[in-house]
């Protein structure tokens, strides 16, 4: 990976350690505050509209390969060009193809997720095509040689001071001052003449409507406007699960979408390409691509992480976790951070290699689950992926026999639930093999499944609290390292709750 | 009034006996009959969040045994009772899931089930204190208990005073708080500093193992009001 590491370390406690000990860093997500409040809000105050939301993000995964078969077949029909990748490298090969064939030299970038997963300004540039981001907060993690650390606001890791230092290496020895619209203004004049230079225009989609072959791009700076408009050919990465049924859902997914993300009721820009150029149009790509990215997320169908592809990128889970709000975005070393990207990471590993460690790194406090505008139980599948993840290997996600019988939503009345696999499948699935942290658990589970062995045990834990006094210990040793590395830990107390139950010793104190 | 079986949570049988000798003297303030069911132990909920799910079962399985007879089960702990709710219909499936979706159902956090399912708010507690309150993730995210211990405490005189983020996470997480002890204390200091920023001279939950995560790394700075769990504040106010 060519990308400048900003929190180093091997493990996910390394990289924590290092982001929390950046005063710098630390000063830059205090900014992420407001948007605490922000997704708490929305959380709270809209439950008809998320209730609708997320049904109907829900009916297409109840059949997504025919709802993907709708939206190819109605974009074969407008003229745009349909791939299928199955891997990321499959996306890559057929980009990189157009790129050659269409003798690109110059490629303009909004904003997107799934061109991070496939690493495709990389691959781009290897391949000799210049690639610039136009997003801003993208354009300053790609000069600074940097992933984006949320998916959202992307540069959120960094202060002012370090944004306009990042910059000044692109302008030509010109000082950029430290102040919020010097600087868009510079980037702004810079961008412009890049974007009027580009041939290839490549986007994502936050939405591809199945109906009308609509993909639906949300920008605040409209920079995919300019993406979309001026290059001659246009590649927009489209991940399976961004198929949402029909235009006429947008005016409910857009709005929470906009909202759960930066509080607003519908962003700066909104940009809807149905179809490459037609005669007598003035602008728009002359050739259209849509590259239908998968990368393991059909595989999820069907089981209790399918709900995980219910996501539509608002970064509300991010803004809300206490993790992620003290150890940022590049301490989880993956392209997706916050409590979405501890889920997701490890599911889409080709080899079961990434990821494995983040689905641990969360004290399962809820708030992403409580802010998921689509109702993603983030908590719940975290504590699954646990389980899954005591196994060796990629995460071979069990198949439902029998999925709850689902009626299409446009038949109910908005705010009428919908079936959610997670919370069907239980969570104990036989034949898990055998490993030593599973034998201390099934050891300790089986001794306290007995009163006897329960008292027997504490017994034994309370004489040796005995012999210290004032029932708390700072003590580094080994039994007691991980907690008292960082805290005192209470010892038992000299009689336990039963023992004064039975002489009913009822002092609170 | 009901016969209360008493849940009273391992941290609590073993570390925090007071909270559990509390949670008796208010269930029979509110007029509750107390039994405690000597063959309980844990609810399995470190098993579950550490990946162990057939552990997990092995306690849950037990923990149903011991409490099916009740009519009303009540534990102070907001996450030892959501363990019951959320959690074991969640890892059991068949006959058993519905067996512990009844028994999930006749299951309360302490202060929710006297100032919600009895509507006692007044237990004879006076307080003269000022209190700030953090809502433990479990108890409010999972159970929606949200202002159950705030009303109790009021009811008895307390002065209340709300931190900036009384619903953040103070980062203990359970079995969290030793895999990354270094994101767990830095979570706690966050806490511990806006209790602070409130003057309260208490930082009263429902939950023991929270209290323990915060007063541990309390010892260790010096930062914040002291943590104590609500009904350890609330039956210091009843008469003796």
């Amino acid at each position: 990976m060519s990308h400048r590491v900003v929190t180093p370390g091997a493990t996910v406690a390394a990289r924590a350690s290092a982001a929390i000990a950046d005063d710098q860093l630390q000063a830059a997500l205090g900014n992420l505050r407001t948007r605490l409040f922000t997704a708490r809000a929305v959380a709270t105050s809209t439950p008809g509209l998320k209730d609708s939301a997320a049904a109907l993000r829900r009916e297409t995964l109840a059949d997504l390969p025919a709802w993907l078969d709708r939206a190819e077949a109605k974009l074969r029909e407008l003229g745009v060009v349909v791939h299928r990748a199955a891997t990321p490298a499959d996306a890559r090969r057929v980009i990189l193809d157009i790129a050659r064939h269409e003798e690109a030299t110059l490629a303009v970038k909004s904003k997107s997720m799934a061109t991070e997963e496939i690493d495709l300004v990389d691959a781009l540039e290897a391949a000799g095509v210049e690639a610039v981001e136009t997003d801003l907060g993208e354009y300053i993690v790609q000069v600074a040689g940097e992933r984006p650390s949320h998916m959202i606001t992307p540069a959120i890791h960094k202060t002012l001071g370090q944004i306009a230092h990042t910059l000044e290496t692109r302008a030509d020895g010109e000082q950029l001052p430290v102040e919020h619209e010097a600087i868009t203004a510079w980037a702004r004049a810079h961008l412009r003449r890049r974007f009027l230079a580009g041939d290839l225009g490549i986007t994502g989609a936050n939405f591809l409507a199945a109906d009308t072959g609509t993909i639906v791009l949300v920008t605040n700076e409209g920079n995919a406007d300019l993406c979309t408009i001026v290059p001659r050919v246009q590649i927009a990465v489209v991940p399976v699960e961004k198929v949402i049924a029909r235009f006429a859902d947008l005016p409910t997914l857009l709005p929470l979408l906009t909202r759960s993300a930066t509080g607003q009721r519908i962003s700066n820009y909104l940009t809807m390409i149905t179809g490459p150029r037609r005669a007598g149009e003035i602008d728009g790509p002359e050739t259209l691509h849509v590259v239908l990215l998968d990368h393991g997320r059909t595989r999820l169908l069907g089981t209790p992480y399918e709900d995980m592809l219910a996501c539509i990128r608002c970064g509300a889970c991010l803004n809300v976790c206490p993790v992620f709000r003290k150890i940022s975005g590049h301490a989880y070393d993956a392209v997706y951070s916050g409590p979405m990207g501890k889920v997701l990471t490890p599911l889409l590993s080709e080899d079961g290699t990434e990821g494995r460690e983040l689905p641990f790194a969360s004290s399962l406090c809820g708030a992403c689950t409580e802010a998921c505008p689509v109702e993603i139980p983030l908590a719940d599948l975290l504590v699954r992926l646990r389980a899954d993840l005591r196994r060796a290997g990629p995460i071979v996600p069990i198949v439902m026999d029998e999925l709850p019988e689902r009626e299409p939503v446009h038949e109910r009345l908005p705010g009428e639930g919908f079936d959610s696999p997670a919370a069907d499948a239980p969570l104990l699935s036989p034949g898990a093999p055998r490993s030593a942290h599973r034998s201390v658990f099934r050891a300790w589970a089986r001794a306290w499944s007995s009163p006897r062995g329960y008292r027997s045990s504490t017994g034994f834990a309370r004489a040796g609290a005995r012999l210290v006094p004032g029932g708390w210990t700072g003590a580094r040793v080994p039994v007691l390292r991980a907690w008292t590395s960082s805290r005192d830990a209470p010892l038992p107390a000299p009689r336990s709750f039963r023992e004064r139950w039975a002489t009913r010793d009822v002092d609170p104190w | 009034m009901p016969t209360v079986g008493l849940f009273v949570t391992c941290v609590v049988d073993q570390i925090v006996p007071q909270v559990g000798m509390a949670a008796v003297r208010l269930l029979e303030a509110a007029g509750c009959t107390v039994e405690f069911p000597a063959e309980q132990t844990c609810c399995g909920q470190p098993a579950c969040n550490a990946g162990e799910p057939e552990a997990a079962a092995v306690l849950a399985r037990h923990w149903i045994d011991v409490f099916g007879g009740y009519d009303a089960i009540v534990g102070p702990s907001g996450s030892c009772v959501a363990m019951v709710h959320h959690w074991y219909p969640r890892l059991l499936g068949g006959a058993e899931r519905e067996r512990a979706r009844e028994l999930a159902a006749r299951t309360f956090e302490l202060t929710s089930f006297l100032a919600d399912e009895l509507a006692t708010l007044e237990l004879g507690a006076r307080l003269d204190a000022t209190v700030t309150v953090h809502d433990s993730c479990h108890g409010l995210r999972n159970l929606g208990v949200r202002d159950a211990g705030r009303r109790l405490l009021e009811a008895a005189g307390a002065t209340l005073v709300e931190m900036s983020e009384p619903e953040t996470c103070c980062g203990f997480g359970g079995t969290f708080s030793l895999d990354h002890p270094e994101i767990a204390a830095p979570l706690a200091d966050a806490k511990l500093t806006d209790a602070a920023q409130t003057e309260a001279r208490w930082l009263a939950s429902s939950d023991a193992a929270c209290l323990l995560h915060l007063e541990g790394r309390r010892r260790r700075t010096g930062a914040g009001p002291e943590p104590i769990h609500t009904a350890r504040l609330l039956a210091a106010g009843l008469e003796r």
